[in-house]
Order: structure tokens, then sequence, then C-alpha cells
């Protein structure tokens, strides 16, 4: 059971706070009449989903309510770090290496 | 009655003052305080205490800890008290226990299934269900039936668990597991640098195999050095101590799960404490100091009663008092078992002999019993035990163990035990919870801990360091580095070590299964997994059928399967493949161990989440009043809404009736306080409001009120509700009692990450409101009657909203209607919802004002044609599939939410499921809700479906039936009959129309 | 291939059993095969034996990183049933169950297919509505089902609470009686043994780490046993089918998630049918062996460990015990967990993709152990035929553009 550090809250706190909110940083197309079907689906559904370093979005939803970004490693569970909206990681992928 | 086994020892283990009375498989026994259901059996020299699960044979207690397969118990003495399952060697003595064998028929002395065993078990090696029972196809259900009687150890209670269980939750510097000379140098060590500690240990007391041992530590008895240790870590305000508490999982980030059973030991049911406690350890750092268990040989006929580890057989010895037997055969693979024959020798028993696999030994131990004139084998093995309920002699021949075989003939030896050792395996069960692979090392053979991302530790037995000596001082170096690691102490341990002389021991030999003159497919059966009779050829014949990786061949032969979880056998059977595939142990690899390290209490996973607090039920501010009228209940999300409120002998439709016609024809009120509430302020809300529901928010002025519908981003309706605009920047937002708190979470996910330029803000105001409804022609009259403000047509138009004083309580009334009647929602801060509620009840007695519940609001605004999300909807319905077109902006700048979706393909077909209203031909039949809609009446199955039943009721107000559906182009289909074919074989017809049933232009809502 | 049979037993008991053929060999890999499936689950061997067994290609490998049977077949709760709601899903599904109802006959491997009928409980209003629906599509589908009364219930399954006092007490439920239970590490064993006797080769401890393409099209696989050329790569890969995706540079509308399970220790038999409900979210069967086999909801995080946390099984665990709160002193034996990989709308994929030669079935969910047969029948006559199987052509991963989504969320044993 992971254990996660809130970036607004500053704090450690249990997972059973928090509700998992999918793959980070995808952007809604500003225009989306202006693109094609298979780009509106590829927005929707399609995602990364890798083995190894996750960019994902959680919910402290039994705490502050913000929604903030972690970049975890979905072969160990390790959380290398947790960031606000709006930020960018500071590990990714090309520097750790897929595990 | 006499305990035969029990010795004049010196043990404080055991509390000879206090006698304990007990009985097993309905015979009384007696042991003493301290004894466990296994020392207490044995004492009093009961052999048989269970049967094996597939041949039937004759079982008796092999361990003295969690390892034991065998003795597993049906504990307690009612239906409501009884526990599956306990093993013998870890279940306490109490007075009055009352324990029996799970498995024997009549009795595991005289068991038939045995005569079976015999018979049939050479037709039952590994995988046999696999290749037979298999025809005719018809019969595997009866063979099953037949198989399935047999299945199973102890039985469930059959009536509820009197007891209760808790959970609590630490931090904690360091957190130790085991409580052995390792952990509790550890423990020591850690605290000593003022870190928080806890530390726990499976047994009732602390001290692991120190208190069963006879070495000293500086120049005391080890149980001695224990006391000291632990009173000196109870004196310490940092140092949790939990005995009796099984870590029975490692968690993710560090998180330890431990049971502690708080009155198991003091007897059945009783009242003082919680049974079981849950406690969830977060812990900066853990140690593992779970130490090791020994490991039996595999040789013929292994399982008769008699045969034992030998350190349990010490064990028994040391710590109870109590010899298992009269004459003992050793047989090992290494020095340090020689400990065993050394203490039976000293109890006056005599030891036949000793079995060494090894060529020769010169240690410290091994001269000693040479002085003690035992005979010692070098070189050989007990290749075969004679006997059937009790040992009654061994087999004993010289062996070559590096080419399997025996090389000359054997001698037989009489005796009534044999004690095994095959040296120790670390107990790395908990190190592999989390996902780390073990290694093999091979100095000791045996697998330690491998690399893991967790902030961990192991020492002492679990790393393979045996010598006690060496365990001491690497338990207290671990314990300061652990605590260094959790920012306490500068990682070097201050205090003394103790002194110990550890005996000087030659090299031990990899020896796990000992030959036999006859192959091992012919020899008598080499029991490698005792609990579910997995054997030395079972394993082979698995290997040979080409069954090599190890998780098929515990998959196939069911290795490790066991309640023991492989804890005795696993590391035999890999050792017995490995040889079998001609690779090494790490070669063929270990199977992965999970959580639990034993088996933990269902009670005790769900703590106090049971009864009502599985799921804590809300209730409204008028519950109570609910009650007090006989409201049935139905349960929303988490709510427990009135259903209706039946009179005195009327059935539910009567009800139903007499609400739906008194809130037509007069006044009728609901209790709409579920319903969810989201206040939205700040200057972008409006522009929030335009995103996220279909329709315009642009134009709605301060005081007015606008029905909404949203989207999923996939263009599919996920919830509706009216929102008022409170002031140029704020709202109030309804959402269904369902889906509140979605609702709430989806807004804040668009808002903070999507749109974090817009200032908007949500807060969920659900509880702090009291809403009911008062609908009907009379409404406005008991309004009137109580409220302050003009509610006239004229001065409170529909779809407006004012603040007023109801029954003297500052109100939010909303003229907005669900039924298509004249109707006020009053919303009055929740502490006052009761008083404002009888208040309203009182003003409309004139009028015979009625409470309604759901149903007849259902039922009410199905007449109208108002859909309810997640009942007419799910989650495959756009609003246009809805005929609500009127619903979606059309000249919104911004693409809101879900509008992209609609041009997809899929949803531009015309035949599309559509929301309609369906009049049965019979008007008195009412259609059941989700019943499926044919065009063609006459269809051969599979038939073609175009829709189903969505919501169906009879219309009291109306005097027929009717019903809402989703029918393939339903809209451009009114007026055309449709069929239903029923669950009971008839197909009822009714024809398309529009969902809009009751006063279709909306005149009564309006007045 | 070795006839198996009770005789056979008798046979082989007299010579000690020392002469049991292999069940299948272990061979080298050929240079080159005309279809390699990636992933020795239960739907890959199904896969490599339909194609084998009805579509003549047997110059077939499966590729298999670990064990055979190894992932979501070795770690799923054996529950086999077909009542999905929408047409598509169950009529998928009911063609798996009508194989699976003859196939230890026509693999001559005893699955342990046991159709004990599965119970799946209603506990609110909404809950019977979709119940009543699902039942009368699945009738009308010709498809076995019925609604139970909770009366109805309770004489079925005696020891569940039924009564009014249950936080949310049970209102009736939907009975599928030709559903049940299969032994799960049979079922991979079954259809490699079969798959092998027709000359496919079963190639374990060999990972696919790469997929070598030429002009659009697939020419190999890369894997740590050298390069294999293929014809034809499908892609089989449960869990890890993003993995594989990756390596041709496409993403698929899949996220991997743990899903637990776990089981008591054994008791005397005291439940012989499937009891699953959806809104107190647990469900629970009993295996021959006396276990009480139990499935959680998925962890809601991407996860590729085998393992989800603790707090997922103590939630399940409370709802067992609401249900039947006479095992609240059974004690838990082992918990696990698998990959599943979920698709937006609770729905496998069955499909071709842009690369010509490349296929994939994933996406199944908690769905894919019951539809092995069924999943591995229609897959093959995809991959031989360079067309979907009238079955899995709604399975496309085109739906996800045009919006044909099956939505089956309601149908899942435990909502996710």
């Amino acid at each position: 059971m992971l254990l996660i550090h809130c970036p607004y809250c500053e704090e450690m706190r249990e997972e059973e706070e928090f509700s998992p909110a999918g793959q980070a940083h995808i952007e809604r197309p500003l225009q989306p009449e202006d693109i094609s079907d298979e780009q509106w689906a590829h927005y929707l559904f399609f995602r990364k989903n890798p083995r190894g370093l996750h960019h994902e979005m959680w919910l402290h939803a039994a705490g502050c309510r913000k929604y903030f970004n972690a970049t975890r490693n979905t072969a160990t569970y390790e959380i290398m770090e947790t960031y606000k909206m709006g930020q960018a990681p500071r590990v990714t992928a090309n520097e750790e290496g897929q595990s | 009655m006499s305990q035969v086994n029990r010795i004049a020892g010196s043990s404080k283990r055991i509390n000879r003052n206090r006698t304990l009375t007990f009985s097993f498989n309905g015979k009384e026994y007696q042991g003493f305080e301290g004894d466990t259901v296994a020392s207490a059996l044995l004492a009093n020299g009961v052999d048989v205490v269970g049967r094996s699960f597939k041949y039937s044979r004759p079982r008796g207690i092999i361990t003295s800890d969690s390892q034991e397969p065998n003795a597993i118990f049906q504990v307690g003495s009612t239906q409501a008290t009884t526990i599956p399952n306990p093993r013998a060697t870890q279940t306490d003595l109490y007075q009055g226990l009352t324990a029996s064998s799970t498995n024997g028929w009549p009795n595991v002395d005289f068991d038939l299934m045995g005569t079976v065993g015999k018979l049939g078990g050479s037709m039952m090696p590994p995988g046999f269900y696999y290749k037979t029972f298999m025809f005719p196809q018809s019969l595997w259900m009866s063979y099953e039936h037949l198989i399935r009687k047999g299945a199973g150890l102890g039985a469930s209670p059959q009536q509820n668990d009197p007891d209760s269980y808790d959970k609590m939750h630490h931090h904690c510097d360091v957190m130790i597991v085991g409580g052995g000379p390792a952990g509790l140098a550890a423990a020591l060590s850690a605290a000593q640098t003022g870190a928080r500690v806890i530390i726990s240990d499976e047994q009732n007391e602390f001290g692991g195999s120190l208190l069963c041992s006879t070495q000293s530590i500086d120049g005391q008895l080890p149980s001695q050095w224990v006391e000291k240790t632990v009173a000196q870590l109870s004196d310490m305000d940092n140092v949790m101590l939990l005995p009796r508490s099984t870590v029975f999982g490692y968690y993710d980030h560090n998180l330890v799960g431990i049971n502690e059973r708080r009155t198991d030991h003091l007897g059945e049911h009783q009242l003082q404490s919680t049974r079981q406690r849950v406690h969830k350890v977060r812990a900066k750092q853990v140690i593992l100091a779970t130490g090791a268990h020994e490991r039996p040989l595999v040789y013929g006929n292994n399982d008769v009663p008699g045969c034992m580890l030998a350190n349990a057989v010490s064990t028994y010895i040391n710590r109870y008092d109590v010899v298992p037997g009269k004459q003992l055969v050793l047989m090992t693979t290494n020095d340090n078992a020689y400990k065993t024959a050394i203490d039976w020798h000293q109890t006056g028993r005599k030891v036949v002999a000793i079995v060494d696999t090894r060529a020769a030994s010169n240690g410290d131990l091994v001269n000693k019993v040479k002085k003690l004139g035992i005979d010692i084998f070098f070189g050989h093995g007990v290749i075969e035990v004679k006997g059937s309920k009790r040992v009654k002699g061994v087999d004993v021949a010289p062996i070559n163990a590096t080419n399997h075989s025996v090389t000359g003939p054997a001698k037989h030896l009489a005796c009534d035990t044999v004690a095994s050792s095959g040296g120790w395996s670390p107990v790395i069960h908990l190190s592999s919870h989390t996902g780390s692979r073990p290694v093999w090392n091979e100095e000791i053979a045996g697998f330690v801990p491998g690399a893991t991302v967790q902030q961990q530790h192991s020492c002492g037995g679990l790393e393979g360091i045996y010598a006690l000596s060496n365990v001491l001082s690497n338990g207290f170096a671990t314990g300061a580095i652990a605590a260094q690691a959790a920012g306490k102490g500068d990682g070097s341990y201050v205090g003394k070590a103790p002194k110990t002389s550890d005996p000087q021991e030659d090299a031990s030999m990899a020896l796990f299964h000992i030959p036999h003159s006859k192959k091992t497919s012919r020899a008598p059966k080499q029991f490698v997994d005792y609990q579910n009779d997995v054997t030395a050829a079972g394993i082979e014949l698995a290997n040979r059928e080409g069954f090599e990786s190890i998780e098929h061949v515990k998959r196939y032969t069911a290795l490790g399967f066991g309640t023991d979880q492989g804890k005795l056998g696993n590391i035999n059977g890999m050792a017995i493949t490995a040889k079998s595939l001609g690779k090494t142990i790490p070669e063929t690899g270990t199977t992965i161990f999970r959580p639990m390290y034993t088996p933990t209490t269902f009670g005790a996973l769900a703590g106090a989440d049971v009864k009502h607090l599985f799921d804590p039920a809300r209730f409204s501010a008028m519950h109570k009043w609910h009650l007090e009228h006989g409201a049935e209940f139905e349960d929303v999300g988490q709510w427990k809404r009135p259903w209706y409120f039946p009179q005195p002998g009327e059935t539910m439709q009567q009800s139903l009736e007499r609400e739906c016609l008194a809130t037509r024809n007069s006044v009728g009120i609901l209790d709409a306080s579920t319903l969810g509430k989201i206040d939205i302020q700040g200057k972008d809300a409006r522009e929030f409001l335009n995103r996220v529901y279909t329709n315009p928010w642009s134009k709605l002025g301060v005081g007015k009120c606008r029905y909404g519908v949203m989207c999923k981003e996939d263009g599919m309706v996920f919830d509706d509700g009216v929102t008022a605009c409170l002031d140029e920047n704020r709202f109030i937002m309804t959402t269904t009692t369902g889906g509140a708190a979605g609702v709430l979470q989806w807004l804040e996910l668009w808002h903070q990450t999507e749109w974090p330029e817009l200032e908007v803000y949500f807060s969920t105001v659900t509880d702090h409101w009291s809403t009911m409804t008062i609908s009907g022609p009379n409404s406005r009259k008991v309004l009137e009657k109580i409220c302050d403000v003009d509610v006239s047509s004229d001065n409170f138009k529909y779809m407006d909203w004012i603040e007023a004083t109801v029954a003297g309580v500052k109100a939010r009334v909303f003229r907005i209607s669900f039924t298509g009647e004249l109707s006020f929602e009053i919303n009055v801060q929740a502490n006052y919802g009761m008083q404002t509620w009888k208040a309203v009840m009182a003003a409309g007695e004139e009028f015979n004002i009625t409470p309604y519940g759901t149903e007849t609001m259902h039922i009410l605004r199905a007449e109208k044609g108002f859909i309810i999300v997640g009942q007419d909807t799910d989650g495959s319905v756009t609003p246009q599939d809805l005929d609500m077109d009127w619903v979606v902006g059309k000249k919104k700048e911004f693409s809101f939410i879900g509008k992209r979706s609609w041009t997809r393909f899929d949803n531009k077909r015309d035949d599309r499921k559509q929301m309609v209203g369906l009049k049965p031909k019979d008007p008195t039949f009412v259609l059941p809700e989700g019943a499926q809609i044919v065009f063609e009446k006459n269809q051969s199955i599979p038939m073609k479906m175009v829709g189903h039943v969505t919501s169906s009721y009879y219309s009291a107000c109306m005097g027929y039936s009717f019903a809402l559906a989703v029918v393939k182009g339903g809209i451009s289909r009114k007026g055309e009959s449709v069929f239903l074919p029923l669950s009971d074989g008839t197909t009822v017809e009714a024809e398309i129309c529009s969902p809009v049933f009751y006063d279709p232009k909306g005149d009564r809502q309006h007045v | 291939m070795q006839q198996y049979s009770g005789f056979g037993l008798l046979k082989h008991s007299l010579s000690y059993h020392e002469n049991w053929q292999r069940v299948w060999s272990n061979p080298t890999p050929k240079k080159h095969y005309d279809v390699v499936i990636i992933g020795g689950g239960g739907h890959g061997l199904a896969t490599a034996y339909y194609l084998a067994k009805e579509h003549g290609i047997t110059n077939i490998a499966v590729i298999e990183k670990g064990y055979l049977g190894g992932g979501n077949t070795a770690r799923n709760t054996t529950i086999v049933r077909s009542n999905y709601l929408w047409d598509e899903a169950s009529h998928l599904y009911e063609h798996s169950l009508k194989l699976w109802e003859g196939l230890a006959q026509e693999l001559n491997y005893n699955l342990m297919f046991s159709q004990r009928g599965v119970l799946n409980l209603g506990h609110t209003l909404q809950d019977m509505r979709d119940i009543e629906r699902r039942v009368n599509a699945n009738r009308l589908n010709g498809i076995d089902g019925e609604v139970l009364t909770t009366a109805q219930v309770q004489e079925m399954v005696p020891i569940l609470d039924c009564s009014t006092n249950a936080r949310y007490p049970v209102m009736g439920a939907s009975w599928q009686a030709r559903a049940g239970t299969a032994r799960h590490d049979a079922v991979a064993w079954g259809f490699a043994r079969a798959a092998d006797a027709l000359g496919v080769d079963l190639l374990q401890q060999t990972e696919v780490t790469g997929i070598r393409r030429k002009d659009g099209a697939v020419e190999g696989v890369e894997t740590n046993r050298g390069f294999i050329s293929a014809g034809k790569v499908a892609c089989v890969a449960a869990g890890n089918s993003s993995v594989i995706a990756k390596m041709v540079g496409m993403e698929l509308p899949l996220e991997s998630h743990p899903l637990q399970a776990m089981v008591s220790e054994p008791l005397k038999p005291i439940l012989d049918t499937v009891v699953m409900s959806n809104h107190v979210h647990g469900y629970v069967s009993q295996s021959d062996k006396g276990d009480l086999v139990i499935g959680a909801g998925i962890d809601g995080y991407t996860g590729y460990g085998q393992r989800g946390s603790f707090n997922v099984v103590e939630h399940t665990i409370a709802a067992i015990i609401e249900m039947f709160p006479i095992f609240s002193r059974v004690r838990l034996n082992r918990a696990w967990g698998g990959i599943v990989d979920t698709c937006p709308d609770a729905c496998p994929i069955i499909s071709k993709t842009h690369i010509k030669g490349l296929y994939f079935n994933c996406g199944w969910g908690t769905g894919g152990f019951k539809a092995t047969p069924g999943a591995g029948h229609v897959f093959a006559h995809t991959i031989a035929k360079d067309e979907p199987h009238p079955l899995a052509k709604p399975f496309s991963i085109d739906r996800f553009s045009s919006g044909e989504l099956i939505d089956e969320h309601g149908a899942a044993g435990v909502a996710h």
C-alpha cells in the first residue's frame, strides 16, 4: 500500500486518502472540432500505460481535494516525486531508463 | 490422568502450579499453563493427531512452530466460537479447550478412508484428476460431488462470530519483525538512539530460539538474558513490544501488517477485549529478524508419527519438559542437530543412534556426543521408517549422496522417534512480499533476501548467520544502522555485546532427499509436503511429464499450497526438482511467497468495518420523523431514503396510489435533502458551467434556476440537476443523490487540470441543508401560511428562487418541479430541518398534506417524462437519444465537454436507442422494468432486441399503466407497436408514444 | 498424444507411473514460423490450438517469457459464465461457454469444469432493474438465466445473510445455472498439450524484446534466443500488451492494473455455487480443495507488480463478512495479484492493426479466464483469415474512433 507525499499539504499520507486519476499531462485539444475522430479517440482513450516510470495524476480526495502529479515506477511501485499541477516532472524515463 | 512424556525438568516456560484440562477428539487430557496444544498432546503420549488429505495416512506432530503441516485442528466448543484449522503448535492451551482432528472417519485412529488410500493410493499420482473422470461429460458433476466430500480441513462456524476486532495505526522509526536473539539485539541497539521502535513476535513471549536454547549468554541461561533485555525495552518510552503478534504481510512503502491475538490464549469469547487487533505500521526502516526454519530430510515413510524435526524435539524437551518418545534415532546433515541428541540423552531416555549423512565430523558437539557413548553412523541415512501409527524402527544404510544411491545393506534399528535435520532455511517469506526475489546462498544452502526497493534490513538467521554470538552482534549492528537510516544515532552500537561461546562446527552437507535401495518411484512414500501428500516420486513424475518450472511443479503437485505455505517442504521440493532435471537449485528458482505469512482471521482483517459500519449509512435530519411515520426505506448511494409511507393495512401499491393522488389533487411532501448540492463561486463560475453543462448559462439571471445536463467527454449523460444563480458570481448546483461526490470530483478535475485560469471555487454543501419539497395544487396555500414573502404566481415565478423565512427559519425556496405540479423546494439549514418539516406538516394538515417517498416521486416524474440518470440512462445515452436536444446549447463558443463525441460515426446512426413512452395494450398490466423490446413478435432465439423498459408504473392519476423505454429509432416510431417477450414465456404488446403522459403542455407547474 | 483415462491410470500404476509421456516438448526455436504468438497463457495457447486444429496452420510458435499459463491464467478466481449484458459481449462469452462444455473431452484433459451456477446478487432497486434487464437479454439471446427472489436465493445459499438487518439487504439475484468454475492451470496445460501434439512449438523462458517490421508489415520477433522470423505475429500478452505495443510505437486504449484475489484455508464443503455481489464488492466460491476463493475489485493505479494494496484486501474481506457473517473466524491463507489490462468500455480488443500481420487480443480486464476457449477460437480465425471472426468484429480497435463502444461495466464481477 502506497505512502504518498501530497505536494500541496506537504505531508506523507496513506494511499487511502487518495484516488488515482490516470495518466498525467494529457492536454485537451484546444479545437476538438478541428481534429479527426482518430485523434479525438487517442485523446479520450489511448494511454502510454508503461511498465516503468509513469507520470500520473492523483487526487487527494480525503485531504485537500487537490489533483497533483506523481512520477512512479509501475513495476516497483516506487514514487520518485510528486509535483503540482502545471509543473513538469524532474524525473523522466530518459534519465532513469525504463525498468 | 498421566502425562507420560512430561519429565521433571526445570523449564520456566510452563507453570506446573496451574494444571489445565482440555479435550482432544472427545478425550480429556491435562497440561500446564504455558503449554501449546501440541506440547500438551505430546506430553500425554498422543501419537496420531490427524489423517492426511489424499492418502488418509495417520499423522503426528512434526514441528513446534508455524511450519506444522499435520496438527491442524478444529478448536472451540460452540458453532459460534469454533475456529477452523489453527495449528496445535501455535495454539496456547487454556482451561477447557476443546479440539478435534479435522480429518479421519470415523476417527483418526481407525480411519476407513485410510484403507481406500492404501488401495487406491497407487492410482493417485499428482495430476491424476486431470487424467480421468472425463467420461461421460455429463457425469463430472457427480464425480465432483464425491470428490468434494473429501475436501477441506476444518469446518466453518455455523453461527455468527460473537467477538469483535479492531485496528491500530502506527508510525515508527524502526519496526523489528521477530523477537529472537537478532531482533531483541536490534531493538535494544535501535532504541538506545532514541528511535521509536516497535518489535513484534508471533510467539506468546519474546526470545525466539533462546526459549529452548541451552547455550549460555554472559554466563547466564539464555532465558535470563531475554528477560533482562525485554525488561530493558519495556522500560523505554520509545519502544512498543507486541508479543503474540504475527507480521502477516510486508507491503509497499514499508507498511507492516501485524495481527495481535489478544484473547485466544485465554479461552473462547473473552469479553474484556477485542479478540484480535490488526496493527498497521508505517515504518521508516524495517528490520526483518525472522530467523530460520529447520528443514526435515526426505526419506521413506517419513510421515509415520514419531518422525519429527530435530529442533522441534529439542524445543519440546527444553521448553516444555516433554520428551516426545522413548528411543531416538537422529538423522542429520550437520553438527547443529547433535544438540538434540544431547538434550534427549540428558533426559535419561535412550538415544539409539545418530545417523550422519556426512563421512565424518570433528565438531565440538559431535565430539561431545562421542564422549557420551552414543552410536554414530557416518555416511549413512535412514532410508525407511517402519511402523504405521507410531515409528517402530528404522532401516539405516550407507549412502552415496553424489549419485543418490544406497551403497550397502540396511541395518534395522528399533526406535520410536526419528528426528531429522537437513540444515536451516532462512525465513524469507516477508522479504518476498514486496516483489523482491530471494537469492541462493551456496554456503548455507539456503535462500536469503534479495535486492529490494524497500527501506529494509535483515539480520541474524534470515541472513544465514546461525552462530549465536554472530547473531547477536549482527543484531546490534543492524539495529544501529537502521536507526541511523531513520535519522537517529550515528550507526554504531555503543553498548557491550554479551559474551557467548559457540561450539566449533564442521561443514554441513547440502542434502535434502535420502536415497532408498529402490528407485524413488518404487520406494516407500517419501513425503515432501505432508499436508498435500506430495512425495519425492510425485515431484519426479511431474518433472518427467514436462512440468519443469518450479511454478509448474508447485501447481501440478500442490507442493507448497497447504496452510503452511511450503514452509516445511518447499526447499526440499526445489532440490528434488533440481536433482531430477540436472540443474542447480538457483537455476530451478523459487516460487514467490505471498501474504499471509500465517493464516489471518477474516474478522481481524475487516476490523470494525462490519455490520452497520461496513459502509456507514447517511440519514437526513428528518430521518427520525420518517421512522416514526412508518416509512419503508430505499438505499440510494449511502443514504437511507424513505421509499414509501405505508399506512396500517396498506399494500405498497395502495400506498403509492394514495401518495400520488394526494400530491396531484392536493399536496404532498418529499424529503429531498439527499440530492447533492455544490456551492460554486468565482468570477468565472458562469463560464465554467458553460463548459461542463451541455446548455448555456451566460444569461441566467440572479434569482433564476435552470435545469442542466452533464456529459462525460464521450458524449454520454452522467448527471443532471437544477442549478440556481445566487449572485452574479455564485451558483448552487444540484446533483443526483448517488452522483454528488463524483460530480464534485469531476468539476475539480476540469478546473484544476485543464482550466486553472478560470477563477472558480467549489464546495460541497449537501449536508448543510435540509430540503423538503411540497408539491401539488395546494402547495402554495401551505407555503403562504408559514412564509414571510409573497409567493403568488406574479411575485414568485416558475424556475425562480427566493430568500424567505419559512416557519421562522431562514430559507431558500426554489420554485422548481420534478412532479409537474406546482412545487416549492424549501431549503433550510440542516439543524432546522426537523423543526421546519414539522411546521410544514402542521400548516398542511388542513390540506391533508401527505408525505411521499422515492417511489411516488419516480411515478410522478415518469408521468411527466422526466428522466432519472442511472435508471433511464446507462452510460451509453446522449442528450439527443433522450430527445432532449433542447438542453444542448447550439451557440456556445466553447466546445463543451461531450460535444465533440456527438459527431462520431456511431452517434450519427439513426437507429440509436432513443427515449420514448410505452403504453401497454392491456392498460392494467405494468411492464416489468428491464423487459426487452422487439419489433417482430415471432422470432426464434436469438431475437433481435431493439431496446428495453427503463421505468414502468401504474398511474393512479391517469388510470392506466405506462412506461419509459429506449427503442432503436424510437422517436420516429411513435404510434407503432412493439413486443415484450417476458421471462414467464408470455409476450405483451405496447405502443410507442411520447414519454410525456401527463399534462403535456406543462400548465400545472406554471399556475 | 498419450490418451488419458481411468484405465490408463490403473495400467501406469502397475509400472509405478514411470512411463508417462511428456505433456509437451521443449523445442529449440526454428528460424521461421508462419505464426508467432506472443504470450503462453490460456488465450495464447488456445489460439495456437485452434489455428492448428481448425485452420491447418501448424508451423506456430507460442513464445512465453516465463512458464506456460503463469500470468493471469494462474491468478484468477476461475469463474466461467456468459451472462453479459450487451449482445456483442454475451454472444462472445456464450460462444466460449459452449466450447467449455465439451472441452475436457476434446482436449482429453479434465479441466474440472464445474457447472455449479453463478449468482449475481442485487442489493438495490436499480440492481434489480439491471438484473432483470440483463437476464431478459440473455434469455432472448439463448443464454440461460433466471431472476431469483430473496427467498429463492436464501434457499440456494442458506449461509448467505439475506436478512433485512444487512447493511445492503439482498433483494434478489440473477442465476446462471450453466456457469461455474474450472481448474485454471489445467486449462493452460490441456491446451498446451493438445497444441504440442498438433506440432506447435511451445517456447518457454523466451522473451520477446522487439518486433521487426518492413514496409508496414511484420517480419518477425527479436527474442533473448535470437531473431525468429514470422509471417504473422499475434500478441496475447494480457497485462503486458501495452509493453509489446510500444515495440512498434503503438499505444492502446488500455490501462494495466493490479487485480487481487485470495483464498482462505481449506474448509469442509459449505458453499456450492459462485456468489458475486457488485454492490457489496466481493465474490466468492469454494474450490474442490475446500478453499474459499475470493476476488477483489481492481486497484485504481497502474501496476505491473502482480501485487496490489492491502486496503483492497481489507475491504474485500469486510465485504465477504457482510455477505457471510459466519466466515468471520475463518482465516485467510494467501492473497496475490495479477495484472489486468482494462479497456474504457470493459470489453476486450480482438483486432487487426494498421501493421500488416500484427494482431492483438487484449483488454479483457476481469473477464479473460472465462473467455479462454472462445477468445482463442475467434482470434485464431481472425489471424488465419486476416479478417475478423463475425463474433470478434465488434471488438475491433476501431470502435474507439467510431464510438461503437460496448459498455459492459455493469457486467464485471466487481465494478471497476
